[in-house]
């Protein structure tokens, strides 16, 4: 019997439980009622539906999941006992190759044989699957009717199926809550795993502070002491995303978001906050064509032209000012609230005063609402640093330690994905950094971002 | 209206003729006509959505910020037209000030918040004045004494009273010539509110004062004339022991009385 069959199967059974435990409710609460008593049935004859019809559906569905799991080990061990598996080779390689084959002629996978040992494996592993097939099916419909069956005769006009159905609900919610947050556990996990790997291999201090980056000397077998020295990408890094880029950002943002708040009329404001919100929404892989592409080249002329020596067609200044654009609506859109967020009473209190609107923004609102904006930028340079397509297009790859904004710099989004692309043996030191940096700019992020939304949190309570 | 006649002051510090204010399509002032003087503390009561706090507003331009307000008729401040356009609206709101329903103190220090005012307007030469100007409005406030030790505390931590004593120090350090009130004390409890009341005596004189209440008990207390303001109709005006005792109009009468509002 086939996946697909099997499920029809169980989805139609779950149908007839949902129909047939509503109709019994149904009739109970009809009889409950000519005796005149409103609430002698506790749940809707819906909820007995899915109730019952959830214990049909359960069961037999874990079991299959289980199944799926376990049944191919089976198949393989009733083949292994058959007398045809006498011939096959000791060694565990060759011996897998063949099952495998046989495997895939017997599912119809595969139309013959290149190998004659498989062929005579085939009838058994046909046999094997069909009956471990029947018997998981048969085992699954069986649970499922015993569940139902079970959960049948608990419809009565006194059952609680709606709190047992609202329960699985909230069940259900929790696990999918729950699994966004293991996700995120397991990451953290493998990222410490790899870097703890790779600082067995290389002392942690020279590492965070060591001023020489050249992980392919290292990879060359010119040894780990003095290759792995992360300064000059944190520099790059910071370089660019929370130097050149939030001073293109941090005015742009602020100056934007002032507009937006004090001086524009409804109309504009409601053309132009959503457009300022579409830079949000473009891939950064665009903005890295167009840092690479366009800017870069224009600000290399344009740095010779003025005479500077060491213009690179890959410069920090260009991967700067395209993220420093790309950065402006996070900064505009948490300035913005938080200005908004400022009681109206305290402009009128400014104004009241003889204060003209610019007044009223510079000397009240803006340090009134400076917390949230502080916080906006802290969570725009966290996505600054973190961000990568723009840098590796446009940034560079020379570990340069230099505050020229036309040298080429890089950065250690840049160097993670320079590190892992690529034909990589996975336990050299070489890629193992890429976790270890990784796990740098985790821990440097994610400070960030606690920090930011506890200062925003700490301001809106003031003013609620 | 006999009695608005005898009120009419030869030469008033703030007055307005006819005045009607529209929100849109919607006419929430019919034709008030009102003089303010420096002698005479002035009060506007009447129920809520009467319109003595729009009336009120129109007197320092604040409803220019409601993009929708239009105002007619003539205000004029010492015989000049508020709403002319040689008016200059920071000027006005110098020699205008207001005080806000609920008390309004910047996030700033008591000391800036008093010097807000006279920094944005250059009124004071250097930190020495500066520090004089403060002292001088706190005084002047009856704040003084209960904050000259902390002046560097911030504005926001003050007791409500306080702050909208703060509040008023801040309108008064610009040296206003006409204060207005949107009902100071109704954030306020009790012993706060007689605070105010008291500070409002003490102004009386040198500034023209105008109070917006809700609080008829008030209104007598502080002022000696009174407006009364119904759907946006000024229904009396005059002296304000007469509208308690003897007033006029029957709407007047049902209101004082607390037959409605």
């Amino acid at each position: 019997m086939t996946g697909p069959a099997i499920f029809l199967l169980l989805a139609g059974l779950g149908a007839i439980a949902w129909v047939s435990a509503r109709a019994r409710a149904l009739r109970l609460q009809t009889a409950a009622r000519e005796t005149g008593r409103r609430d002698a049935v506790h749940s809707l004859p819906g909820y007995h539906g899915w109730y019952v019809a959830l214990w049909t559906l359960i069961p037999a569905g874990l079991f299959l999941a289980v199944w799926a799991n376990v049944s191919p080990g089976l198949v393989t061990q009733a083949v292994l006992a058959d007398p045809a598996a006498q011939a096959l080779p000791a060694d565990a390689f060759s011996r897998s190759a063949i099952l495998g084959e046989a495997r895939a002629i017997a599912t119809g996978l595969q139309a013959g044989a290149f190998n004659p040992a498989s062929q005579a494996l085939v009838e058994p592993y046909r046999a094997a699957l069909n009956s471990y097939g029947v018997a998981g099916a048969a085992l699954a419909l069986i649970l499922a009717f015993a569940g139902g069956a079970y959960a049948f005769t608990r419809v009565r006009p006194d059952f609680r199926a709606r709190t047992r159905v609202e329960r699985l609900v909230m069940a259900t919610l929790l696990v999918a809550s729950l699994l966004a947050i293991v996700t995120t556990l397991g990451i953290v996990a493998s990222l410490l795993w790899e870097s703890f790997r790779f600082f067995s291999m290389v002392n942690p201090v020279d590492f965070l502070f060591g001023l020489k980056w050249s992980p392919q000397s290292a990879a060359m077998g010119y040894g780990n002491d003095d290759a792995f020295g992360a300064v000059p990408l944190f520099w790059g890094t910071i370089f660019i995303g929370a130097i050149i880029a939030m001073i293109v950002a941090i005015p742009l943002g602020l100056m934007s978001a002032v507009y937006l708040t004090q001086y524009a009329s409804a109309t504009v404001r409601k053309w132009m906050k959503p457009i300022l919100e579409v830079l949000a929404g473009v891939p950064t892989v665009v903005y890295g064509y167009f840092a690479a592409l366009t800017v870069a080249p224009a600000l290399r002329d344009l740095a010779v032209s003025v005479g500077i020596h060491g213009a690179s067609s890959e410069s920090a200044l260009a991967a700067g000012l395209v993220m420093g654009v790309m950065i402006i609506p996070f900064v505009s859109s948490m300035a913005d609230d938080s200005i908004a967020a400022v009681p109206q009473s305290m402009r009128d209190g400014s104004l009241a005063m003889g204060a003209t609107t610019s007044e009223t923004i510079t000397r009240v609102l803006i340090p009134a609402a400076l917390p949230g904006v502080v916080g906006g930028v802290l969570l725009a340079v966290s996505r600054a640093i973190g961000e990568t397509m723009i840098v590796v297009m446009a940034a560079g790859l020379a570990a340069n330690m230099t505050a020229n904004p036309f040298a080429s710099v890089t950065t250690v989004t840049t160097q993670i994905v320079q590190l892992l692309t690529g034909d990589q043996e996975f336990d050299s030191a070489k890629t193992l950094a890429a976790f270890a940096l990784g796990l740098v700019l985790f821990i440097v992020t994610l400070l960030l971002n606690i920090v930011a939304l506890r200062v925003v949190k700490k301001y809106r309570e003031a003013y609620e | 209206m006999q009695e608005q006649t005898d009120l009419t002051i030869a030469n008033p510090k703030m007055s307005a003729r006819d005045v009607k204010v529209f929100y849109g399509p919607k006419q929430a002032i019919k034709g008030v006509s009102i003089d303010v003087d420096m002698d005479h503390v002035t009060a506007f009561i009447g129920p809520s959505g009467c319109g003595k706090s729009t009336f009120l507003r129109t007197l320092n331009r604040m409803n220019d910020t409601v993009a929708s307000a239009r105002v007619e008729g003539t205000i004029t401040l010492d015989g000049e037209d508020i709403y002319a356009p040689s008016m200059d609206v920071v000027q006005l709101r110098a020699r205008v000030g207001m005080v806000f329903q609920k008390p309004n103190p910047f996030p700033k220090s008591i000391y800036e918040n008093i010097a807000y005012g006279p920094r944005i307007h250059g009124l004071a030469a250097g930190k020495a004045d500066m520090d004089v100007i403060v002292e001088k409005s706190l005084r002047r406030a009856g704040l003084w004494d209960e904050v000259k030790d902390r002046l560097h505390d911030s504005g926001t931590a003050l007791s409500g009273g306080q702050q909208q004593r703060l509040c008023i120090g801040r309108a008064i350090a610009v040296e206003p010539e006409v204060i207005l009130m949107d009902e100071p004390c109704s954030a306020l409890d009790p012993i706060a509110t007689a605070k105010i009341e008291e500070l409002i005596h003490e102004l009386r004189g040198r500034y023209g004062i105008v109070i917006v209440t809700h609080n008829m008990q008030q209104a007598a207390r502080v002022s000696q004339r009174t407006a009364f303001f119904h759907l946006g109709e000024l229904v009396e005006y005059g002296v304000t022991s007469d509208i308690f005792t003897n007033p006029r109009q029957e709407r007047t009468k049902d209101y004082i009385t607390g037959r409605y509002g």
